[in-house]
């Protein structure tokens, strides 16, 4: 259980987190969604003890954060978000090293990282800084696990790695997950939020919701229009010009938009773009997906 | 202490790894031994000596042939003007000129002051004052052979008083063998503090430092693990320029090799501490060369290398009572050339040990796994 109360932390001018509060359960995969710069990096930081908050509390496992770090250090895995491992050791002279500064050996926890390793292995003897993008966070997540943590702290695991790699690095996590550890991640990218338990959705050092992504989706009550025309860059200024329009943006090759007015007539739409000469449009209400409401909520964050 | 092993291993595994840093350490050691021991000299070996005989006499003769007998100068005779031997000068084609005036044999024969001019080129005061002394040591030669020859003196009564001097602990004045042991001091020292300063930040460079943080390694074996490493190389480098220094110069190792080692280690720890200091401080590669090689530099040139600490001005002292390297550099010479014993040394010890307790405190202290 990892309990945080009122977390604030501030660069200079900057405030990176803004009065922060949010639980995390035993065993949870836990996923913090926002775009760069809202705050995910120093809240992993703060809970990996290698930050202080200016104030607030956090308690990881009944460990205080700022006094009990020590604990802390033992029972939590850390992975940067950044490839920071030894670039001049090879893949096993880095296993081997980060198994010994946590006292233990990568025999004696091999059986927890072996689905990950099995696929670096036949690398082994590479050096850690020649390896490929997706191998460099497979050989990260099993450093971050070679003590058996009881929490994963995971900084932004998928950004700067292909699709394959994402999908396989997430199967890996849910093998994870099924052991009892208790994952924290965050991403940039919303898709990944289908994948956690719960997420929390992040912006500009606030946290905006907390739930699960099925009650996330359940409980949004706005209509999601699916527009396409020929010519959908003017339709977009077209419809972030209509009188009523909340927000309209770019999701593959057709444009979602929402509507202040919970009544719109799906028709006065229709109308209004024949009258911008619009051709060939196609207009459907969808079920919104999960970047529909973050994006809606980020919309609204930063309206007010 | 399992923990620090770890660490030391992991960090000679990098360094042999490291295809500049494994071989620098051999590389450095003979490079500086070999070059710059001979470099750094204040001998004067060679000097371009322009003659300008307005006299033209036997007596003028017989003075530049005096020179010319001399391994040291080149004479080049001319007959210029004023003018144009400063304008010889100016070009700096010749190192000093000679000019004898009309009359000077005249001169000597009617027992009155025979005078030369010496004209010297003084951009490098050290060894103008050097060449001087070279040409007044020939000309009072060639003068003692006058009152012998002209006047009648006996040899007994020109060298009434005779000075015989002996340099001890260099008896034939080798500089290299006054040189090498200095050399050997710098060699440790940058050794020790560029490869300590530099590996720390590293780690924060490439942000490998975060995953230390986040292990329970203590700070002590943090700091222990990154300071035994150097302090190996920089007694091995040590080993390795004595050797050095015995096959290419002979230089004596009158004291003994274990005073010496042990010495060095403490003086070694000290300069860890220095630079494990400034990589705490520092974020990237780049302010650690700064900052060390500034402090580098006025420790080398203070140091008493070169220039003997005692014709520094007073705060001159002063400010070396802080620089390790004057005291290494001393107690090398001290201990090879001289035979001195822990019990000579007591003093600088203590200096180095406070000094490494010191700067490895503020290193511990500076150095954080949280921020």
């Amino acid at each position: 259980m990892i309990i945080a109360e009122n977390i604030s932390k501030s660069y200079q001018e900057n405030q990176a987190l803004k009065s922060v509060s949010f639980n995390i359960n035993d065993g949870e995969l836990f996923g913090f969604i926002g775009p760069d710069g809202a705050g995910k990096t120093s809240l992993f930081r703060i809970i990996a003890s290698l930050l202080l908050p200016d104030c607030g509390s956090l308690k990881v496992f009944d460990y205080d954060v700022v006094k009990q770090y020590r604990e802390i250090r033992q029972i939590t895995g850390y992975m940067p978000g950044r490839f920071s491992l030894y670039t001049d050791l090879s893949v096993e002279e880095n296993l081997d090293f980060f198994a010994s500064v946590f006292g233990t050996t990568l025999k004696e926890n091999y059986e927890l990282i072996k689905d990950i390793y099995i696929q670096i292995e036949p690398f082994k003897d590479r050096l850690a800084g020649k390896l490929s993008g997706g191998m460099k966070q497979k050989l990260a997540l099993s450093c971050a696990l070679i003590h058996r943590p009881r929490i994963l702290i995971l900084d932004e695991p998928t950004t700067g790695v292909d699709a394959v790699s994402r999908k396989e690095f997430w199967e890996l996590l849910d093998g994870l997950k099924a052991r009892g550890i208790t994952i924290i991640v965050s991403t940039p990218y919303m898709d990944e939020a289908l994948l956690c338990d719960r997420v929390a959705l992040i912006q500009e050092g606030n946290i905006l919701s907390v739930d699960s992504p099925g009650n996330i989706i359940k409980n949004y009550n706005k209509k999601v229009y699916s527009i396409g025309s020929d010519n959908n860059y003017r339709l977009l200024t077209d419809l972030r010009a209509y009188p009523t329009v909340l927000h309209a943006f770019a999701f593959g090759q057709y444009l979602h938009y929402t509507d202040s007015n919970p009544e719109l007539n799906i028709n006065d739409l229709g109308t209004y773009l024949e009258s911008r000469n619009h051709s060939n449009i196609s207009l459907q209400v969808i079920e919104p997906g999960i970047e529909d409401i973050f994006i809606d909520l980020m919309e609204t964050v930063k309206v007010n | 202490m399992r923990t620090i092993i770890y660490i030391i291993q992991k960090e000679f595994l990098q360094i042999f790894r490291d295809k500049f840093m494994g071989k620098a350490i051999f590389a450095i050691p003979i490079i500086q031994m070999v070059i710059l021991v001979y470099a750094a000299t204040f001998e004067i070996k060679h000097i371009d000596l322009l003659v300008v005989d307005r006299d033209g006499s036997s007596a003028s003769t017989e003075l530049i042939n005096k020179f010319r007998g001399s391994t040291f100068f080149t004479v080049h005779k001319k007959q210029l003007t004023e003018n144009e031997i400063k304008a010889v000068l100016d070009e700096g084609t010749v190192d000093l000129a000679m000019v004898i005036p009309q009359k000077f044999e005249a001169s000597i024969h009617r027992d009155q002051n025979a005078k030369v001019q010496f004209l010297i080129d003084a951009v490098n005061g050290t060894a103008g004052e050097l060449a001087l002394a070279y040409c007044r040591a020939t000309v009072m030669s060639y003068s003692k052979e006058l009152l012998i020859e002209e006047l009648g003196f006996t040899q007994g009564v020109v060298q009434a008083i005779k000075i015989s001097s002996r340099y001890w602990f260099n008896p034939n004045m080798n500089y290299k063998i006054f040189m090498a042991p200095g050399i050997l001091a710098i060699l440790i020292t940058v050794i020790a503090w560029f490869m300590t300063g530099m590996n720390l930040v590293k780690e924060k460079e490439s942000g490998t430092i975060e995953q230390l943080n986040v292990s329970p390694i203590q700070k002590y074996q943090f700091i222990l693990g990154k300071l035994i490493p150097f302090l190996i190389i920089g007694l091995f480098d040590l080993s390795f320029g004595l050797v050095l220094a015995k096959l290419l110069y002979n230089v004596p190792f009158v004291g003994s090799l274990s005073t010496l080692f042990l010495f060095t280690l403490i003086y070694l720890f000290a300069i860890l501490g220095i630079g494990l200091f400034i990589s705490t401080i520092s974020n990237t590669q780049q302010q650690v060369l700064f900052v060390s090689f500034f402090f580098v530099m006025i420790f080398v040139l203070m140091s008493g290398l070169f220039t003997p600490v005692e014709n520094m001005p007073r705060w001159g002292q002063v400010i070396n009572w802080f620089n390790p390297l004057a005291y290494c550099s001393r107690v090398i010479r001290m201990v090879l050339l001289k035979g001195s014993n822990i019990h000579d040394i007591r003093f600088e010890m203590l200096i180095m040990f406070i000094y490494g307790i010191v700067t490895n405190t503020l290193a511990v202290w500076r150095y954080r796994k949280t921020s």
